[in-house]
């Protein structure tokens, strides 16, 4: 602090609010007059020299002015804003890639049609049959899952006590973690002992896996947030424990816990690794989930792109078909936040 | 949980006197469709626990029997010929890789994440920090492959500057010389799966940024401290267990990541001294890429690999719980 200087001020000596700027500006300026001297061509280069110039300039300016303590605070802040910033760039990327070379070939055509008789260096073709395997794998996980989910959750909120209860807690946590590779070999040593040939189903064992501690701990919290006064009225009445759960604990919760079963219905749709073990990819069109291999989104931009060398028909298809996914997924994203908002707990605090 | 013995006690009949006709009375009520509901619920809450031992039993079961046939150390051995008449595989590499990327993909997610999530909470203007959040909140949600396509048509052509920049300034240290090759390597796996694990870290850790008793923040501001010496000082110490458990969430989808690093890694079985040079594997991305030409013997042998991912990912599970568990009340990774 400069009190040395203003021993009357209470606040020491602070900069014009435009100071911030100003630097960046400036190291802007000497960036590109040291990119353009130096021979750099990068413009990353130009952008790495200006970040450090400003950091620096912040530092100097704010200690000279401000003192060490206020510089310190300036500089952590341009920090964080410069580390959001770097993370900015990777996602939004991301996204812009994605859309720029799926709508390429994204038509109804593409969706409307299989790989049955195009050979994988040749345009044409399309996804149907991997949108038939996903929806179904997805759709029978997701029967599989959510009810022994919403169940398991139910147990650990309304019934769960001592070691039993404990130790369910802690596998579902320990379950939370693991590698959707591994629930896919689990599934596949069970296939390897009874000798089965690969079928949807079997993905979409893997997949309920997956997806059931994900539904377990978002429904616990969503009963968790049911005002106990519900409870206590209902069965003062005389209900049974159980008819109070199911009619006025779950109905409640309803719009959360949905919510958090679309939301793992969104992770386990973009899940390759167990369908690549299992279900092992089909150029056909399979709708019978128990019987011959299928295909799966994932799976199928996974295998075009495998099979183009980063170019040609096959690398386009893979990228029309990730435009669909990530369309997919982010619509299961924006319904569930729909649903929370729309259906939100009343807290009755 | 207390919750429930409240119930209980409701539900039992109201002229019940002491403690022990108490407990006989909130038996007595149990009827058939309690019976039956208590059933279900507790019949699922096993099923996932007979599902977690029966994965330990069957991946054991078939990795012993890979590991009874293995003529190398499964251990120790730099290679993986299942294929060969006496088969000689080990895990070396594998558990090398799978190390050296995750601990890479750390060592640059946890700090930016960490800034994120700080950014989010106490720097941005509160109109930008909610769309922000949201946008972070999606992009966890982008599958895994689309990230490796993107990693194998952006971030590698992108690396060659990097590499190049790094050999020439600290090629010297061994780690990061570079023969030329194409980038598909470590670092670059590493950078890709730091991308990918950034938006879980930062939500969690902004979920407890935000618990950050809003009175001790004010307290630290009215004696003097900046910005910067409020976070220090209080929100970093509060939410320090929070994020330990972010990075250790974050860290078990970087060991178990499968499909971005086959698309992006060259993999070849060994231990290249320098990051930059390709070549390498982890386990899961060697699972996917030997998958497809193994024999039911190399399946095994696959699962054997497996098995030792699924003990490595347990393991680092198992540490995030106990720091959950020492401060609950601190924490905001149970989503």
């Amino acid at each position: 602090m400069s009190d040395k200087q203003r021993p009357s001020s209470l606040r020491g000596a602070s900069l014009p609010r435009w100071t911030p700027w100003a630097i960046a500006a400036g190291s802007l300026a000497v960036a590109i007059v040291l990119g353009l001297a130096g021979g750099l061509h990068s413009r990353v280069q130009w952008g790495l020299i200006a970040a450090v110039l400003f950091v620096l300039g912040t530092y100097g300016v704010t200690a000279r002015v401000e003192g060490r303590r206020q510089a310190k605070d300036r500089v952590v802040t341009s920090l964080v804003w410069v580390a959001f910033l770097i993370a900015l760039v990777p996602l939004v990327s991301l996204v812009w890639v994605t859309v720029k070379r799926g709508v390429k070939v994204l038509d109804p055509y593409f969706l409307t049609h299989s790989m049955g008789v195009v050979a994988d260096t040749e345009p044409g073709g399309g996804i149907y049959h991997a949108i038939i395997g996903s929806l179904e794998q997805v759709g029978l996980a997701t029967l599989i899952g959510a009810p022994v989910g919403v169940l398991t959750a139910i147990y650990l909120v309304e019934y769960g006590r001592g070691a039993l209860a404990r130790s369910v807690t802690f596998f579902v946590d320990v379950m939370t973690g693991i590698p959707s590779i591994v629930a896919g070999l689990f599934i596949l040593s069970l296939m390897l002992m009874t000798k089965t040939q690969p079928f949807g189903f079997a993905g979409s064992l893997a997949l309920a896996i997956l997806m059931m501690p994900v539904v377990v701990r978002s429904t616990e919290e969503m009963l968790k947030l049911v005002p106990n006064e519900l409870r206590e009225a209902s069965l003062a009445l005389g209900v049974p424990k159980w008819r109070t759960i199911l009619k006025v604990v779950l109905p409640t919760s309803l719009g959360g816990i949905t919510t958090g079963i679309v939301l793992a219905i969104a992770r386990i749709a973009g899940e390759t690794a167990p369908v690549l073990l299992l279900v092992f990819g089909n150029p056909f069109i399979n709708t019978n989930p128990f019987e011959g291999a299928q295909s799966s989104l994932p799976l199928y931009i996974y295998q075009q792109y495998a099979n183009s060398a980063g170019e040609g028909a096959a690398y386009d298809r893979a990228w029309a078909a990730s435009l669909t996914l990530i369309a997919f997924v982010m619509i299961l994203n924006l319904a569930a936040r729909g649903i929370a908002r729309w259906k939100a707990p009343k807290t009755g605090r | 949980m207390d919750i429930s013995t409240q119930h209980t006690d409701a539900a039992a009949s109201p002229g019940a006197p002491g403690p022990a006709a108490h407990q006989r009375a909130a038996r007595a009520v149990a009827r058939p469709g309690d019976r039956i509901f208590i059933g279900l619920t507790r019949g699922s809450g096993i099923l996932l626990l007979v599902i977690m031992a029966a994965i330990a039993v069957f991946l054991t079961y078939r990795a012993c029997l890979a590991i009874s046939d293995d003529h190398g150390n499964f251990l120790t051995t730099f290679e993986w010929n299942t294929g060969l008449t006496p088969p000689s595989f080990g895990i070396a590499v594998l558990v090398y890789g799978t190390v050296v990327s995750s601990v890479i993909a750390m060592a640059i997610a946890v700090p930016v994440a960490v800034a994120i999530a700080l950014f989010l909470t106490h720097y941005a203007p509160r109109r930008l920090s909610g769309p922000i959040a949201y946008v972070i909140d999606l992009l966890a949600a982008v599958p895994s492959i689309v990230y490796g396509l993107w990693g194998a048509l952006i971030l590698v052509p992108h690396m060659n500057g990097l590499f190049g920049w790094l050999d020439k300034y600290l090629g010297w240290t061994g780690i990061f010389s570079w023969n030329g090759g194409a980038p598909r390597s470590m670092l670059t796996v590493g950078i890709l799966l730091a991308i990918m694990i950034l938006p879980i870290i930062t939500n969690v850790s902004r979920e407890v940024f935000r618990q950050v008793p809003r009175m001790h923040e004010e307290a630290a501001l009215a004696l003097g401290a900046t910005r910067w010496e409020v976070i220090r000082m209080s929100v970093l110490p509060f939410g320090r267990s929070g994020v330990i458990s972010a990075s250790m969430l974050g860290l078990g989808r970087a060991l178990g990541e499968t499909m971005a690093v086959a698309t992006v890694l060259s993999p070849t079985f060994e231990i290249k001294a320098s990051l930059l040079d390709s070549g390498g594997g982890t386990f899961a991305q060697n699972i996917a890429s030997k998958f497809s030409e193994a024999t039911e013997f190399g399946r095994d042998a696959l699962i054997a690999s497996g098995l030792v991912l699924f003990v490595i990912t347990l393991l680092v599970n198992g540490a995030a719980r106990l720091i959950i568990a020492r401060r609950k009340e601190y924490s905001g990774a149970n989503a």
